[in-house]
């Protein structure tokens, strides 16, 4: 009961931080409305018993990237306004159809979820050799999930050096 | 009903009030040790040699006017001092002050990782302040802090790596008997990893020499140039509980928190009548007393200096650090 409320709490302000996000004016402020959204979902991950991930929320996207993008938004001039003979319905149209393909996408997984045996929601989960949130996490990154995790951190390296390249031509 | 409400609430509400009235007194160390670095006296006034100073800065700050610049931005500039106090006082919620129950808020099993991530959080403060004050010279404090504050960042999370390797966890308490189950302090096991987190602990707190977001020489005081009054205090605050607080994480990381000197000696079990939090209270004054030698002997870095030395080196050696330590850990 606790946990149902909790969690329809931080839905809610979860939803309408976002929606702050892109409908304030000025872009600091959507900034602060973005990292209180993001400690919104840490909190999440704290009632789903998923500490590690909670605090690596918190650390690495509140603490890190977005003190990121507040550093670009106060550097870049953006007092500019948008420019005058654009028509805006043509974006609103291209919204639209990613919010019609994002909501299909969100039905199938809830139609598929419940069609689904109960048995298989409830599987047994794979038996560990160590115990602990973070213990049972790295054990899966090293085993089972080792190939993704390799692939992801030469991804990020890829773009690192892209950024780099960008950044100054002449090397 | 108890256990789980009153009593972590009376723990909170001690804890705050011991740190708020170890900042007062903290400041008055801080012009001694500094006034007596220099050939000085120091605050004499007030009270016995001063001591009273403590007591009547506060006041001073709570009854001055405070002022809101007409061009800042109301909401921001407001908030961002809250922002900057909330995460320092937040972090001592992890900070165990002793082995028994009694001497923590939480041990949580990420603690250390919840200490990183609320304190990573406190730059926010310092950032909005400069921007939503809408001035020249604070703006310029809030690019550098945020940059600093980053890079450091990043050095000082994998340092502990490091240390999390050698304790085999995360937890804070679980670290301490770590280091009473090895017989030794990890300060003399990873030297390195002590001395970059120091160096980053400095940088993080903004102290001299890192102190370039309030370069007053430089920026007029940096980003709380345009702060006046009580919001002013608060970053007075703010700056004093990360000292302290990154002073006990230090403390208790590297030199054994509430563990007396030469934990398997067991000639010398005699120490362990003095109660532990002593011990650790003692570890803390000493690195007090470390930060405010540090100011007062110390020039400032300028700022491409203090670039490369977060990102050439501090961070080249916190990796190799990782790697020996892993060796060492497969091998012994």
């Amino acid at each position: 009961m606790a946990e149902a409320i909790a969690f329809y709490t931080l839905s809610i302000l979860i939803l309408g931080l976002g929606v702050a996000v892109i409908t304030t004016p000025r872009t600091v402020h959507s900034v602060v409305f973005l990292v209180l959204n993001f400690l919104c979902v840490a909190v999440l991950y704290v009632v789903l018993q998923a500490e590690f991930l909670a605090v690596i929320q918190i650390l690495v996207y509140a603490g890190g990237i977005v003190v990121l993008y507040l550093f670009v938004v106060m550097l870049v001039n953006l007092k500019r306004q948008p420019e005058e003979h654009q028509d805006p319905r043509r974006l609103a149209k291209v919204g639209l159809g990613l919010t019609g393909a994002m909501l299909l996408e969100l039905a199938a997984i809830v139609v598929y979820s419940y069609s689904r045996e109960p048995s298989s929601v409830t599987a047994p989960s794979p038996a560990f050799p160590v115990q602990g949130n973070i213990e049972q996490l790295g054990w899966l990154l090293y085993t089972d999930y080792l190939i993704p995790f390799e692939v992801a951190s030469v991804l990020l390296l890829v773009a690192m050096v892209g950024a780099i390249i960008l950044a100054r031509r002449e090397l | 009903m108890l256990d789980t409400l009153v009593i972590p609430l009376l723990k909170i509400v001690v804890l705050l009030n011991a740190i708020l009235i170890s900042v007062t007194f903290m400041v008055l160390m801080e012009r001694k040790v500094i006034a007596w670095a220099q050939s000085r006296l120091g605050p004499m006034r007030v009270g016995p040699y001063g001591v009273l100073q403590a007591i009547v800065d506060p006041i001073k700050l709570i009854l001055k006017e405070d002022i809101t610049p007409v061009k800042a931005d109301k909401m921001l500039f407001s908030l961002a001092p809250i922002l900057s106090l909330v995460p320092a006082l937040v972090a001592f919620a992890v900070v165990p002050f002793g082995g028994d129950e009694l001497f923590y808020i939480a041990d949580i099993n990420v603690g250390l990782l919840f200490f990183l991530s609320v304190t990573s959080i406190g730059v926010y403060g310092i950032i909005l302040a400069g921007w939503a004050s809408n001035s020249k010279y604070p703006l310029l404090a809030s690019l550098r802090a945020s940059a600093q504050l980053i890079s450091y960042e990043i050095a000082v999370t994998m340092t502990l790596v490091s240390l999390i390797l050698t304790a085999g966890t995360l937890s804070m308490v679980g670290i301490v008997e770590a280091q009473l189950a090895d017989g030794v302090w990890y300060g003399f096991v990873q030297p390195v990893a002590f001395v970059l987190v120091l160096i980053g602990a400095l940088a993080e707190t903004n102290r001299v020499p890192f102190d370039l977001p309030e370069a007053e020489t430089e920026l007029t005081g940096g980003f709380h140039t345009e702060y006046s009054g009580m919001r002013f205090s608060l970053f007075f605050l703010a700056e004093y509980a990360n000292i302290i607080v990154i002073s006990a994480v230090t403390a208790i990381l590297f030199f054994g928190g509430w563990l007396r000197p030469f934990p398997n000696v067991e000639a010398l079990a005699f120490l362990d009548l003095i109660p532990g939090w002593i011990w650790l209270f003692s570890k803390i004054f000493l690195f007090l007393y470390l930060f405010m030698w540090i100011r007062a002997t110390l020039p400032r870095y300028r700022y491409d200096q203090l670039m490369r030395i977060g990102w050439k080196l501090l961070i080249p050696i916190a990796l190799a650090n990782i790697v020996v330590t892993g060796i060492v850990k497969v091998l012994v």
